[in-house]
């Protein structure tokens, strides 16, 4: 067994799915079987440490987790028949390591379907998180519960529902059919996405930064990556989160303040994930489609590329955000417009567009659209009214550090 | 998204209820209660004493000073809070328009706020 560099919880994070994907193909019951690896991965963490790593993870895990359902069937003795429908269904052979030919090439399908199954329509978001981060992640509830800041009883119940709920629609572990395929990725993708943006920005309380969902999201999104690597938005999608957290040191001051990004200190973002950020959305740009996270990774990465914000190239940030205006337009983007149109054409340009926002009730009363025309309006010389909307955009957020931001901003003009 | 209802309780309509009203109104709060933890959102939840039992600490001159009674002279008191991880501020709304006080006109009103900081609790 191996030393002191030996990582049981990244070895066990990264073959959970397989494992599972393993046990779900031979006994069905997606809600149970989950259970059962859990329980695998938990008893893992214990035991390797210590005892050291089987030679064959999967098989190990598998064989525990394949005990541990049949427990599960045992204890219950209203599902006596099908207890023995596993023990007819599971064979001897649960204790040996698959062929290298047998179940190897299924595992990165697994995956997949297993984020199919997880981000499934039917399922709220913050359902389609948790179980994705369980079941494809193998993190604990309680680490999910700790990264969402609520108790682990909340997240076992949300977790428990979300399969109720799968068990409810039947949906299988099976690929969707292809006419529904590019909808059900948005949907992997978009939980990705928001994984990644609750880690990046919480929406609540001191801290800014939840390093481990944004790494989390990253390992995940990265390995969706492996297993579609020609899919433009997935390519997008990666490079986006790689260029953004790349920001991240340079965000924060030493007393955790909001640092915008024309004030960051560029020598603090991380070079290696700009370089593989800026690549990933070259390779994904040559392909046929641009989708609205190749394109805002595209935005990431003329700022990743831009020595100093005065020497960003503005005017091909404005034009993407157009594209991504017609390709997914929402008030957010117009919002990101604005600011690039101030930045090009001047700060009364930006306003005239943030005025269309006025009337569109989905983005109405959110803090990001006060905070903008205070900007704005800073940048054309009135200040009276930049500080009126900073302070009404500090009012309004409800992120502490993001107040902070703000209140400061509006003090200095006053 | 992390949101506290707040319940806002007009005492002189709660006293106009009957017994049996009062009594369904508990019994619906555990089935909203049940509701709410099965779709995994409730954090946390407690109700309050009658504002009788109060007691206000103020400062003057610097000195904290200690008052028994009720808090301030408003027409509806705070009646407890329901605490709940939820979706979105739409999905918080819809939460709190199912609290059962609200089959009375007058009765309770529901205050929607997003939390901004959470400490000392148990997660």
């Amino acid at each position: 067994m191996t030393g002191s560099g030996f990582d049981a919880e990244d070895l066990l994070r990264r073959v959970a799915p397989q494992v599972l994907g393993v046990l779900v193909r031979r006994h069905g019951q997606f809600d149970a079987c989950e259970d059962a690896v859990a329980e695998a991965l938990l008893a893992a963490t214990a035991q390797w440490p210590d005892q050291g790593a089987p030679a064959d993870p999967v098989a190990w895990l598998v064989t525990v987790a394949g005990r541990r359902l049949t427990d599960l069937y045992r204890s219950e003795h209203a599902r006596r028949r099908r207890e023995e429908a596993v023990h007819a269904q599971a064979p001897a052979d649960e204790r040996l390591a698959p062929a290298a030919g047998d179940e190897a090439p299924q595992h990165s399908d697994d995956t997949l379907k297993l984020l199919f199954l997880c981000c499934h329509p039917e399922l709220s978001p913050p359902s389609q998180i948790a179980l994705t981060l369980r079941a494809v992640g193998g993190l604990t509830t309680a680490q999910i519960a700790t990264a969402f800041l609520v108790p682990e009883a909340t997240m076992a119940q949300r977790i428990s529902r979300a399969k109720q709920r799968i068990k409810a629609t039947g949906a299988t572990f099976a690929m969707p059919v292809a006419a529904e395929r590019a909808e059900r990725l948005r949907a992997v993708l978009h939980v990705l996405y928001l994984i990644f943006n609750e880690g990046y920005t919480a929406t609540s309380g001191p801290d800014l930064l939840r390093t481990d969902l944004t790494v989390e999201a990253i390992r995940l999104t990265r390995a969706v990556h492996g297993l579609l690597p020609g899919d433009g938005e997935v390519t997008g999608l990666l490079a986006l989160m790689l260029l953004t957290e790349a920001r991240a040191a340079a965000r924060t001051g030493p007393g955790g303040e909001l640092i915008p990004l024309a004030d960051q200190d560029r020598g603090r973002w991380d070079a290696d994930a700009i370089r593989e950020g800026v690549a990933l959305v070259s390779e994904g740009l040559k392909g046929p489609t641009l989708g609205e996270y190749l394109l805002q990774a595209a935005i990431a990465a003329v700022h990743g590329e831009a020595p100093s914000d005065s020497e960003t190239d503005w005017a091909e940030i404005q034009w993407l955000y157009q594209v991504l205006d017609r390709v997914a337009g929402n008030p957010m983007v117009t919002l990101n417009r604005a600011v690039a149109i101030a930045k090009v054409d001047g700060p009364r340009a930006g306003l005239a567009l943030l005025s269309t926002l006025d009337e569109d009730k989905r983005i109405a009363g959110h803090h990001r659209v006060d905070a903008v025309r205070a900007h704005l309006l800073e940048l054309a010389g009135d200040h009276a009214a930049a500080r009126e909307s900073y302070l009404l955009a500090a009012k309004r957020t409800v992120s502490l550090p993001e107040q902070r931001y703000l209140e400061e901003r509006a003090a200095r003009l006053g | 998204m992390k949101y506290m209802l707040l319940i806002h309780v007009n005492p002189a309509v709660m006293a106009t209820l009957t017994d049996e009203e009062r009594a369904s109104i508990g019994d619906a709060h555990g089935e909203f209660i049940k509701t709410i933890q099965e779709s995994g959102e409730m954090i946390g939840t407690q109700a309050l004493a009658d504002p009788s039992n109060t007691v206000v600490v103020s400062a003057s001159g610097g000195v904290p000073v200690v008052t028994d009674g009720p808090f301030g002279e408003a027409k509806e008191v705070m009646g407890g809070y329901y605490l709940v991880d939820v979706e979105s501020k739409e999905r918080a709304i819809e939460i709190a328009k199912m609290i059962p006080d609200l089959q009375f006109d007058g009765l309770t009103s529901m205050e929607v706020r997003p939390v901004m900081f959470s400490a000392g609790t148990d997660m």
